[in-house]
């Protein structure tokens, strides 16, 4: 089962990458006060953009 | 490109045209995709039925099939409904759009190419990865840019946070770039001929490696995308709990990659292999039921819609497809209900349950919202027309599902049956002959839903011909820093 030897360290690489990615999201704000985030896509008209939302 | 407002000054719009294209390709192949799959499921019951004809026979029909309804129609109905929903829940356009013009063209050119090789015969014998390499590589190349386009619009979106169906559809993106490119290195021999640069064993896991996270990451991650946006839109509410749609997203990548072993119980991969793909086929249920769960509930409170809008129906009916499926797939993944599974036509039900459940109804919901907005209007052309395709679509999918699943456990009985002495109670032909009354009542569900899937081609044709082709202006961002 040698095809193991790829397989498995490509997910253990996978792992990683998806922690990383997880801890961006974390850090940049993407996990804060999401309650609210359900809402924002049926609002379609001149969006309300707060501060903290606006600095993109 | 820009539109003026009332105003005299110009602003922003989206650009839908190729949204508009994917999405209606997709129509146009689910009508094809589906009555190929009729064909040969009527080849099945009459065996006869095409006879002398190479290019029409099962095994090279059976695969354009799958390449069809797979990834022609769920293929450009993701493409559809992932450059729509990116856009409006990031407030810009998209990144690139000629580079997205390029995928749309470079995925119909990898249909078109299916559609020539495949009854040819020129095959790599992988399933749901049969195109040979030349059309392998067209795949790369058009899901790179793909995944350029994707992620440039979520790199420039106006909306600080990302809404979570773009976090499904960028880990379908991401997985299905890393599974396609392992699992399709093949070494070429000549243009229309290459053989896999795995083999044996090697080969049958990495085949099924690919083929299991092609059905979580193409045919969940992506669909479940269009689950998040799609059904809170139709039913005007948000998703149930936004929490849960997080968690589900992040349960869900962590524990997929594994599950493809139970594809392989009792065969000469390692047990303990086999073992780890049972356990984690088991874990994702619970991802898989919690998903399911939000997107139902986000109808809580609002029940009475589903009593008059078909639309509903279809996404509605489509998670509980999605958690049918979801139950009875880890069922079936562990060794001793494998062992009279495996084989029979229970896992051609199983799969059918979820695909034609599933990915066909919440795709046909998603587009029957997205086309008459694509085009102009609220409403698709007929709402009746809608309101008969789910009937006949969902009566479809019972009378195909049941019959597999009768013929499967039969034909699993049947198979392990022994006399006392030992000998086997049931030759394979008696199996087969038990089993014809029920390919035939498959190939009258078939039927059914192939019917719905053209009265919504003439209700698509119908939309666009009452409506017309207006650019769409992107909310402004009113900030106030």
């Amino acid at each position: 089962m040698d095809i193991l030897f790829l397989l498995v360290p490509l997910s253990v690489v996978l792992v990683f990458v998806i922690l990383g990615v997880f801890a961006w999201a974390l850090r940049n704000g993407q996990l804060d006060d999401i309650d609210r985030e359900g809402e924002r896509i049926l609002r379609d008209d001149p969006v309300e953009v707060d501060a903290d939302q606006s600095h993109r | 490109m820009a539109i003026s407002t009332r105003s005299g000054a110009s602003a922003p719009v989206y650009t839908d045209g190729v949204v508009r294209a994917f999405a209606v390709a997709s129509v146009v192949y689910g009508v094809v995709g589906m009555l190929v799959g009729v064909l040969v499921a009527s080849q099945l019951a009459w065996p006869e039925l095409i006879n002398g004809i190479p290019w029409l026979s099962y095994g090279r029909l059976r695969p354009l099939h799958t390449n069809a309804v797979i990834f022609a129609f769920g293929g450009c109905a993701l493409f559809a409904t992932s450059y729509h929903v990116v856009q409006r829940t990031c407030h810009t356009q998209l990144f690139m759009p000629g580079l997205a013009w390029f995928t749309f063209l470079g995925w119909n050119l990898v249909i078109v190419l299916a559609v020539i090789t495949l009854p040819l015969g020129m095959t790599q014998g992988k399933e749901y990865a049969e195109l040979e390499w030349p059309i392998d590589l067209l795949i790369a190349v058009t899901w790179v840019a793909y995944a350029v386009v994707f992620f440039g619009t979520v790199g420039i979106r106006k909306i600080s946070h990302i809404y979570v169906a773009n976090w499904f559809f960028g880990a379908f993106i991401i997985a299905v770039a890393l599974l396609h490119i392992v699992n399709s290195a093949a070494i070429p021999v000549s243009l229309g001929k290459s053989y896999s640069a795995y083999a044996g064993v090697q080969d049958a896991m990495v085949q099924w490696w690919y083929g299991h996270n092609a059905v979580g990451f193409f045919l969940t991650a992506g669909f479940l995308g269009m689950m998040y946006y799609y059904i809170p839109k139709q039913a005007e509410r948000p998703v149930y709990s936004y929490r849960l749609s997080i968690v589900h997203f992040w349960a869900l990548i962590f524990t997929y990659m594994w599950a493809g072993p139970h594809h392989l119980h009792y065969t000469a991969l390692p047990d303990w292999t086999q073992s780890v793909g049972m356990i984690f086929s088991l874990i994702l249920l619970a991802p898989s039921w919690g998903g399911m769960i939000n997107g139902i509930m986000t109808l809580s409170g609002a029940w009475h819609k589903l009593r008059d809008d078909p639309i509903l129906k279809f996404l509605i009916v489509s998670l509980s497809f999605y958690g049918m499926s979801t139950f009875e797939g880890p069922m079936m993944s562990i060794k001793t209900v494998n062992a009279l599974s495996h084989y029979t036509d229970w896992t051609v039900g199983h799969v059918h349950s979820g695909a034609l459940g599933w990915v066909g109804l919440v795709s046909i919901g998603s587009l029957y919202h997205l086309i008459p907005r694509m085009f102009g209007r609220k409403q698709m052309f007929s709402v009746r027309a809608m309101e008969l395709h789910f009937w006949v679509a969902t009566i479809g999918i019972v009378l195909y599902i049941a019959a597999m699943w009768i013929a499967g456990v039969m034909q699993g009985l049947m198979w392990r049956a022994t006399n006392p002495d030992g000998t086997l109670v049931y030759s394979f032909v008696e199996s087969v002959k038990a089993t014809y009354p029920f390919y035939v009542i498959r190939v009258v569900g078939g039927l059914l839903y192939l019917s719905g899937m053209v009265i919504m081609l003439w209700n698509v044709l119908k939309t666009i011909g009452a409506g017309k082709v207006e650019p769409i202006a992107i909310p402004a961002a009113a900030a106030h820093a």
